[in-house]
Parts: C-alpha cells; structure tokens; sequence
C-alpha cells in the first residue's frame, strides 16, 4: 500500500500546476448563473480547452489527454487549489458525456463532445419534473414517434443551468401506458427550437440557477437518441455511478474549501469554540481525499462502481454543510453579508437535496450496500 | 499508488479473522474481567503464534519488521488491530506492540514472541497502566525517559476487561528512543481497533435487524433503521482510509485525524447498534455491551479526541 507518484503522474500534476498558476483568473469571474458571467464562463472553458486542460480524462480525438482517473483527481485537486472557476458545463462533462462514452454511436461522441469541451455548446440538465424529483420512475414528460424522430411534450423543472444553457438531456415516456422504468427514452433537445420555453427560477442566491423547460411538439431527430428507445432507464443507470463523475465532486474542492477555512480561522486569532468542527472539516475533506485514492486503486484494478457512490455523496454533502456553516459562524455578523462563503454556504445547502436526496442515498446504502430487507419509502 | 491492501495482507487479516472466530474471545474477556487471565492469555499465545505480536518488532530483535521495508510494515499492523478490534480480545495488545520504539532491547525478542506482556503508563495522555498487575514489564514514560513502575491502586474502567493501575514511579532506566513515535503508533493502533469493534458493531446490527421482527415485519425494513445504519456505514467507510493513510505516511496530523474519525465512527455505531437492538443490546449477557464499553474506553484512550483535533490544527495551520 502506497500513496507515491510514479514520475509520469507526478510530471503532469506539475504541468496541471504551473498552467493553472498562470492562466487562472486573478479576480474571480462573476456566477455563471447570470447572463455576464455565463459569458465570462464560456471564455474560460475555451481558454482551458485550448490547452487541453477542459477535460482532461477524455480520448485526445475529442479534446481530452486521456488521463488516467488518478490523473483526474489530482488535476481537480490542482484546479480547486488554484481556486479556478466552477465549470460552467459540469452536467456535460460529467452527466452527459460519460454516458456518451458508455452508449453514444460515433458519430454523437464526435459531433457532441469537441463542442462541449470547449463549452461552444453547455448543457443543461433536464431530470426532474414537478411531479418527480428523486423519483426519476414517476416522470410524465412524453417522446412520440414521427418521421426521422420524436415529438417532445411536458414540463421539466428545477433544471440546472437550464437559463442559459444551449442544449438539455434528459428521460422522457416513450410508451402510452408505460410505467415506472419502463417505456423511457434517452433524449438530447435543442433549448433553441420551436416549440421550447424556458421560465428562468431564481434559486435562493437570487440568480437563475434553474429553469422550468416546456416542451411543446419539440421536433428531435433520432440521431439524437442515446441508446435504444424504451431504454432510456437503463442508460441513465448504467452511468448514474460513473467513475469519471465520482457523484460529480472530486475530493480537490472539499480541500481547498477546508485549507480556506483553516485560514480563515487563523485569521481569526484561532478561536477555541470553533477549533474542533474546523479540525473536522479538514479531517474530513482528508477522508474524502483518502476514500477517492482507494477507489481509484480498485477502478485501476477492474472493480466496479456501485452503490457505494452513494456514500460519497452523504459524506461530501454532509462535509461542505458543515464546513460552511462552520466558516460563517466564525464570521460572527459579518456571515449575512454576501460574499465568497455567504454564497459558497447557499450552494451547499443544495448538496443534500440534488443527485437524488440524501434520503433516498441512505435506503440505496441501506439496501443495496448493507443488505437490508427492501420496504416502503 | 496503490491504496489498498495487497492480497497477501488481505490473506493475514482474514486468517487472523478465522482463527479469532474460533477462540471465543466474549467468554475470555468476561473471565478477565473477573480476574481469570487463563483462557485470555491463551488467546494471546496463539495470535502470538500467528506472528501479531512481532509485527512492529525489528528482525534483528526476533520480530517481524525489516529495515529495507520488505518485513511486517505499520500498515500490517494496522491490518491486524482491526482484526482484534472486531473480537475484542483482552489485554495489552498496543503497550506490547509500542515497546520497540521506546526501547531497543533483549526484551524485546521475547514481547515479540508473546511470552512477555507489556504495561505502559505514558502521562497525561495514558495515566492508567492497561494490566499492570499481570504484566511482565512495565514502562513509564517521563517526557524522553524511561522509568520502571510497581503498580499502584487498582481503578475500575467502564469496560470491566480494562483492568487499570495507577502507575508508582520506579527507577529511572534510561533515556526514551522515540516517544513521539510511540505515542502516534500507540494512537493508530487504538484506531484501527476502533474501527474494527465499530464494523462489528455494524455487522451485529444489520444480523438483527434482518432478523428481529416487530409490528409483523423485520425491523430493517423500516426506513428510521436503515437510515441510522447508513449513517453509520458512511463514518466507518471514510474513517478507514484514514487509518490505512496515516499508516502508510506516518504523519502525526493524518495518526490523529485517524483516530478522531475512528472514535466518532465506532461512537456512532455503538450508539446505534444500542438503539437498534433495544433492551436485549442492554443487557450484560449480550456480547454488544463488551464492544460498546471497549469503544468508548479506546475513544480517550492514547490522547482524547480534544487532543488529537488540537494536534491536527497544530499541523495545518502552525
């Protein structure tokens, strides 16, 4: 058991490094989530891309370096450390394109991917509706069949980046009558054609993370199915516990956030009251990073994936609540006012309640992990 | 980087495993706890057989541990405290194993062979001696010295198997090789033992939850237990890579960032596993309670979890 660098791995995490310190923008663009910042965003993702650092873990043809996923999780560690923008495009990079990877025909990867990498085209994502939120099954959105393809019609909500994004994914009913995982379609849509409305939601920040999407006889072509239609659950499935995502938080922002904290505190003239839950906030982002490396030696070794993806995912929501309710009460009556931690502690409360809720983690754990006996909800 | 146990390692562990399986360690700890050190010395004769109490000792002292790294290392350990955490064997099992690096002596050869039992008493942070009376050796450590003591008044722990002393300073022996070391060693040890009685403890939660039946259905379907359970199995998921972390680097703020997150995950299990159980979990003849009590024996044991959140901060932020 070792935790050493062979000398390629540790060459292109210098690399990573030294880029990084010199391109990262020295004031920190404005939220994506607006209309300027979205903007702002899009240059950077092209900056990166164009040294090849925007997505790392892919094939070259498409953009990438193919990097080894421990080479992922030290440049995410080098990224977050540099304190690098959020990736604007994080549902394409990291929800769409892994199952790209595992479903997608030729012919999708090469037209999809180059775009996305470098953010000519950000993806919104297009899971839930008002009548399903973790319950993905429950969904009422339909795909029907007409010439060369599919006519979308329903509400999606709640979606992510959907304000400003150019294309959505997301599962829709394809069979009359079907039911639960049954009948549901893979699909890609324009958010720019007829018959499509986004209603921007203001999230709690004020801004508009979110967007209700209406489709309205949405014409979408059949190249632009991701595995087989009436398949569509599996295909969301098979990808829900990819590697490359690693639940979509790689341990290097929990670090940076922790070595923040740290600071902070210091700063504070190191209070007693809070020395204990800074400790574990640090304690804990080194878990997460310890936890990430022995998963990473067993997806080296030919292990799986399963559902133990949920358990980082209750660990790392848990963490970043923790580790920004603990920084504002350091604070002391300067933690109301907006500002890096004011809207680092918003965004986090939302950690527990996407990707599936931590409730619904819990019973997968429950069940799938520990063996328990299924039950009601 | 590999991290994650080789399957030779993997291989000791489960032999350990099987072979503690076998000696019903519940009944030996109840007997020691009652002053009958017969059957508990016979189980630590027989992993000393197996080589657990040579892991930490150098080759040319009779044990298992090499210079140049190819021998026993502290992951290996690690690996075998785990194991005895799960069974909660009595004993002194990390005063014996810290021994080398307080000293470089002939006693060694024989504390690695398990015919000698070793008792420490290392101040502020260890001021009770674990089995002094029928310790063969015993060592104070005062500051970088090393001392003899006789044992003095006998002191009742909530776990019943810890039979603590007050230590009565003998002669000064000379001076301490490594009491940083040893304090660390001592810690990651009592963390991996930690860990292994909170995974049991988890175990024997799920086994009777699947089992117990209340309002005409087993208790694990509802979703208040296996919600606890979960929480429990993520804080002993991310507490182990800690462990095997700070074995590998030997960093002090990794040893004590393992043994906090070790002490709250065995914490949480314990208190868990009691709710899930109920009044049966309670009682003395469950073997739950002997796991329970070692848990928050070891949780202050080699530094409190002040103590060791304290050391953490030192490092990060000096």
């Amino acid at each position: 058991m070792d935790l050493d660098l062979d000398e390629p791995t540790r060459r292109f995490r210098d690399e990573a490094r030294e880029w990084l310190a010199a391109h990262v923008p020295r004031s920190p663009l404005p939220s994506f989530d607006t209309a300027e910042g979205f903007a702002a965003h899009r240059e950077w993702e092209a900056e990166l891309a164009d040294a090849r650092w925007s997505v790392v873990s892919w094939p070259r043809e498409y953009g990438g370096r193919d990097a080894s996923l421990l080479e992922w999780v030290l440049f995410e560690e080098e990224y977050y450390a540099a304190g690098a923008p959020g990736r604007v495009n994080q549902n394409g990079i990291f929800m769409l394109a892994p199952t790209l990877f595992s479903h997608g025909t030729p012919e999708q990867l090469a037209r999809i991917l180059p775009k996305m990498a470098r953010s000519e085209e950000v993806w919104a994502q297009a899971w839930s509706e008002p009548e399903a939120g973790s319950d993905i099954a429950a969904l009422r959105s339909t795909a029907t069949p007409a010439d060369g393809g599919w006519l979308l019609n329903g509400q999606k909500t709640w979606s992510s980046r959907a304000a400003f994004a150019d294309r959505a994914f997301g599962l829709f009913r394809s069979e009359p009558g079907s039911t639960r995982h049954h009948g549901l379609t893979y699909l890609m849509a324009d958010l720019r054609a007829p018959g499509v409305t986004v209603r921007p939601i203001p999230q709690l920040d004020g801004e508009p993370g979110f967007a209700e999407i209406f489709f309205d006889d949405v014409f979408v072509p059949d190249e632009d199915v991701i595995g087989t239609p009436g398949n569509g659950w599996r295909v969301a499935m098979t990808t829900a516990n990819n590697e490359r995502g690693l639940s979509l938080r790689s341990p290097g922002r929990f670090l940076s956030a922790a070595d923040r904290l740290v600071s902070l505190w210091s700063s504070a003239g190191r209070p007693e009251a809070t020395a204990a839950r800074v400790a574990d906030a640090w304690i804990g982002a080194r878990a997460y990073q310890l936890y990430t490396f022995g998963t990473v030696t067993r997806l080296a070794s030919g292990a799986e994936l399963g559902p133990e993806s949920s358990i980082n995912k209750l660990f790392w929501s848990h963490l970043d609540v923790a580790l920004h309710e603990t920084a504002l009460d350091l604070l002391g009556p300067a933690a109301e006012l907006r500002g890096p931690w004011a809207d680092g502690w918003l965004f986090s409360l939302a950690g527990p309640i996407y990707g599936g809720t931590d409730q619904i983690q819990r019973t997968i754990v429950a069940e799938r992990l520990l063996g328990l006996p299924k039950g009601d909800r | 980087m590999r991290f994650a146990p080789s399957a030779e390692q993997e291989a000791f562990a489960a032999s350990l495993d099987a072979l503690l399986s076998t000696l019903d360690c519940d009944t030996a700890t109840r007997a020691w706890a009652g002053g009958d050190h017969g059957p508990g010395l016979k189980i630590w004769r027989r992993l000393a057989d197996q080589g657990v109490t040579a892991l930490t000792t150098p080759s040319h002292r009779g044990g298992l541990s090499e210079e140049d790294g190819t021998g026993a290392t502290t992951v290996d350990a690690v690996l075998a405290f785990e194991v005895l955490g799960r069974f909660c064997p009595p004993g002194p099992w990390t005063d014996s194993a810290v021994l080398p690096c307080l000293l470089d002596d002939e006693i060694l050869a024989s504390t690695a062979a398990g015919e000698t039992l070793v008792s420490l008493a290392f101040p502020p942070h260890l001021p009770f001696a674990l089995d002094a009376d029928i310790a063969d050796a015993r060592f104070l450590v005062d500051v970088a010295s090393l001392r003899g003591f006789t044992p003095g008044a006998h002191l009742a722990s909530l776990d019943s198997s810890r039979r603590l002393f007050v230590p009565v300073p003998g002669d000064e022996l000379g001076p301490a090789l490594d009491p940083a070391r040893a304090f660390d060693l001592g810690a990651l040890l009592t963390a991996a033992q930690l860990l292994g009685a909170g995974r049991r403890l988890l175990e024997m939660s799920v086994e009777h939850a699947g089992q117990r039946r209340q309002y005409g259905r087993e208790i694990g379907r509802f979703q208040a237990i296996k919600h606890l359970l979960a929480e429990v199995v993520t804080a002993l998921e991310l507490a182990r890579p800690l462990l095997h972390g700070a074995a590998v680097t030997a960093d002090p703020a990794d040893v004590s960032a393992a043994k906090v997150a070790c002490g709250d995950a065995a914490h949480l299990a314990a208190r868990t596993a009691l709710q899930v159980h109920g009044a049966i979990g309670y009682t003395a003849e469950h073997p739950l309670g002997l796991r329970l009590t070692r848990v928050r024996a070891l949780t202050t044991a080699w530094g409190t979890p002040a103590v060791h959140r304290h050391r953490v901060l030192a490092a990060i932020a000096p």
